[in-house]
């Protein structure tokens, strides 16, 4: 019963917090993206448009659900919640921090521990293709329909190399339990240097996590590879005819994906919460100094704020306080067990998830042929020499 | 909690089973097969066999259903057409298809002994490191010539579904 | 679960024969499907159907004599049930393009 109810308590705070992160990704999305395009963004609703995400869920709750004529209904409702509940689905195996003591009770810092977590991933993103595939079918409308066969072409294509990058780096921990792989890359050598995948012998696993990222770019749909949910090609691609709620569950799907693979990625690459120098050499430190830094930088920026920002002068100290606030909660000694790892664990998936931003906001998409032939012709065939470069040179350096 | 887990998948692969053959369109049909593997994982699951469940989900329902759809969708196939369905047909057929499964039941408990039984976690040679011991050093020869039948039916598949310009 | 429940629940074990009665069902409404139907692709999938009730079959006495090759011939019914349906699907997409329908009655003009 113990079990139970320590599972029930952390399943809400995951899905909690997830759901927050979600609704405020877009915000930061919005917000990166705009920097890069030397814009503001959202600004006006509540400070730095911080209240934003707020307003866009008031407005896809409030508004009119239309379905089209002639639209499979039963099909049309059920596609963007089987979307739904497979990209949230895959947030459960992956492990945010080590065995931990809160209040007396021990507890890993994760939702499950499955012998074959990666297999569960992979069997997850298999499933993922359906919410394309039936949202786009059943909306009977061309550009649903040609947006849902290009999205799960691409998908299915993309999950290839895929399994094909997550498998290299499964030669080198020798298990598929996502709690023992980040275990498997603490230490440090020399003292200094972290023996996380992306570096691990006998062969760094830097192709393979490029490999990894590319495809989850497809895999998600994201730019370079969003031509089938593009504006300007398919109106919107599978999701056109969804409006409200509906439309609401795809893009919280497309998030819910692109923060699992980020995780996915950081638990296999880059060593989940084991941190980037030694404890000894003061790394502990480093989470509390860093929000320090930033609200030293807000004071700084809300002493100096033009006049035409008079807002700034009071948001941004109040937000460097918070900030304050919270580096001293890294430094409080019964908290740091459990902050410190999970500080690393966030500050990895969230360069991560910069990075799938960033991407976003630099590149130009590809066209449909050139996605597939990148899949077929380079992707794939990279993927498994790979492979068999990292099998062979654990099988000539194994005793 | 087996028992529970057991009646309620068995229940959902049954009704799954039955809806696939009633179902007049081709897409529903094939979502009901996804919902029939879908349960026989948690099925296998509970068997002990969790590299079988995940292969499972991975392989027919994530790809083979997904070409099924796929299938469906490029050749816009409708829903059939009915024929009007001989009364005599429809009340010789089903209670002989009670008839049989029933007789299969009675000869399976008949042979089966009431002591065995199935509890989760009474099996664990069903995980990744077993099978995969077994698929590269007993079963060597089936794997490698698996590999040549899977590289057959992709020749065969690219070749029977070419465009003829 | 409280002892008062409406229905009499099996003990937390489930006995192996409820497993098989399980797979006769499921491979019997393949066969039912795969007689009755006359959609070739809802024929094919009548198919899967008996091939995944003997995967259970197969798995049930894997763990009856607690060994790992009935695992190992399920993994490969798996793998012949994929190679199945991609060339399986290419000759329904054949047929289709040949006679535009997908009726397997009006597949028959080879028959006497």
């Amino acid at each position: 019963m113990n079990f139970f109810l320590i599972s029930l308590i952390k399943t809400a705070v995951v899905l909690f917090a997830l759901l927050t992160t979600l609704a405020y990704l877009q915000w930061i999305e919005r917000k990166v993206l705009a920097h890069i395009q030397l814009r503001p963004g959202p600004y006006r609703v509540g400070p730095h448009g911080l209240l934003q995400p707020v307003a866009d869920v008031l407005k896809l709750l409030t508004k009119e659900g239309v379905m089209p004529p002639g639209a499979n209904s039963f099909f049309y409702l059920l596609a963007p919640f089987l979307a739904v509940a497979v990209s949230l689905v895959s947030i459960v195996v992956i492990p945010f921090g080590p065995q931990v003591e809160i209040f007396g009770v021990q507890t890993n810092l994760g939702l499950t521990d499955l012998n074959i977590g990666v297999l569960f991933i992979l069997a997850i993103s298999s499933l993922g293709v359906y919410g394309v595939a039936l949202g786009g079918w059943a909306s009977n409308s061309k550009y649903s329909l040609l947006g849902c066969l290009r999205s799960s072409a691409q998908m299915i294509s993309y999950q290839l190399p895929l399994a094909l990058a997550l498998a290299a780096p499964l030669l080198l921990v020798n298990t598929l339990d996502f709690r023992q792989i980040v275990e498997a890359q603490g230490g440090f050598w020399l003292g200094f240097f972290p023996k996380w995948n992306v570096f691990a012998g006998p062969f760094p696993q830097l192709f393979s996590f490029v490999i990894f990222l590319i495809a989850s770019f497809a895999e998600t749909n994201r730019v370079p590879f969003d031509l089938p949910e593009a504006e300007s090609e398919l109106v919107a691609g599978f999701h056109t005819e969804y409006s409200s709620l509906t439309f609401a569950a795809f893009f919280m799907s497309e998030y819910a994906n692109m923060v699992t693979v980020c995780c996915v990625a950081t638990v296999l690459f880059l060593g989940g919460w084991q941190p980037l120098w030694p404890a000894a050499y003061g790394s502990d430190y480093a989470p509390a100094l860093l929000f320090f830094a930033a609200a030293a930088a807000l004071f700084y920026h809300g002493a100096q704020a033009l006049k035409t920002r008079m807002w700034d002068r009071f948001s941004f100290p109040v937000f460097g306080v918070v900030f304050l606030l919270l580096g001293g909660l890294f430094l409080v000694p019964v908290l740091q067990p459990v902050l410190i790892p999970l500080f690393w664990f966030l500050a990895k998936a969230g360069l991560l998830i910069f990075l799938f931003i960033w991407i976003r906001g630099t590149l130009p998409r590809f066209r449909y042929d050139q996605l597939m032939r990148f899949a077929w012709t380079f992707l794939f065939p990279v993927a498994v020499v790979n492979l068999l470069v990292t099998g062979l040179l654990v099988a000539l350096t194994s005793k | 909690m087996d028992g529970l887990l057991f009646l309620t998948f068995a229940a959902i692969a049954v009704g799954c089973a039955i809806n696939l053959v009633l179902q007049t369109h081709p897409i529903s049909s094939a979502l009901s097969l996804v919902g029939v593997m879908g349960s026989l994982a948690v099925l296998y699951l509970l068997l002990g066999g969790e590299f079988i469940a995940a292969v499972q989900l991975i392989v027919y329902a994530g790809a083979i259903m997904v070409l099924f759809i796929f299938v469906i969708m490029l050749l816009n196939a409708g829903a059939e057409k009915r024929p009007t369905r001989r009364v005599v047909a429809l009340w010789v057929s089903l209670p002989l298809l009670f008839t049989l499964i029933a007789l299969a039941a009675l000869l399976i408990e008949s042979q089966a002994p009431k002591t065995e039984v199935v509890r989760f976690g009474g099996f664990s040679g069903g995980s990744a490191l077993a099978v995969g011991r077994a698929l590269f050093t007993s079963y060597l020869l089936p794997f490698e010539i698996t590999s040549i039948l899977i590289l057959i039916a992709i020749l065969g598949a690219v070749v029977l579904a070419r465009k003829e310009i | 679960m409280p002892n008062d429940f409406p229905i009499p629940l099996p003990a937390p074990a489930v006995p192996l024969a409820w497993y098989l009665i399980l797979s006769a069902i499921l491979f019997t409404l393949g066969v039912a499907g795969f007689l009755f139907r006359r959609n070739i692709i809802t024929v094919f999938m009548s198919i899967e159907l008996m091939l995944n009730a003997v995967n259970l079959t197969f798995v049930t006495f894997s763990y009856r004599l607690k060994q790992v090759d009935g695992h190992i011939f399920s993994f490969f019914v798996m793998v012949v049930a994929a190679a199945e349906a991609a060339v399986g699907l290419a000759i329904i997409l054949t047929v289709f393009k040949n006679r535009s329908t997908l009726e397997i009655d009006e597949v028959s003009s080879m028959r006497l």
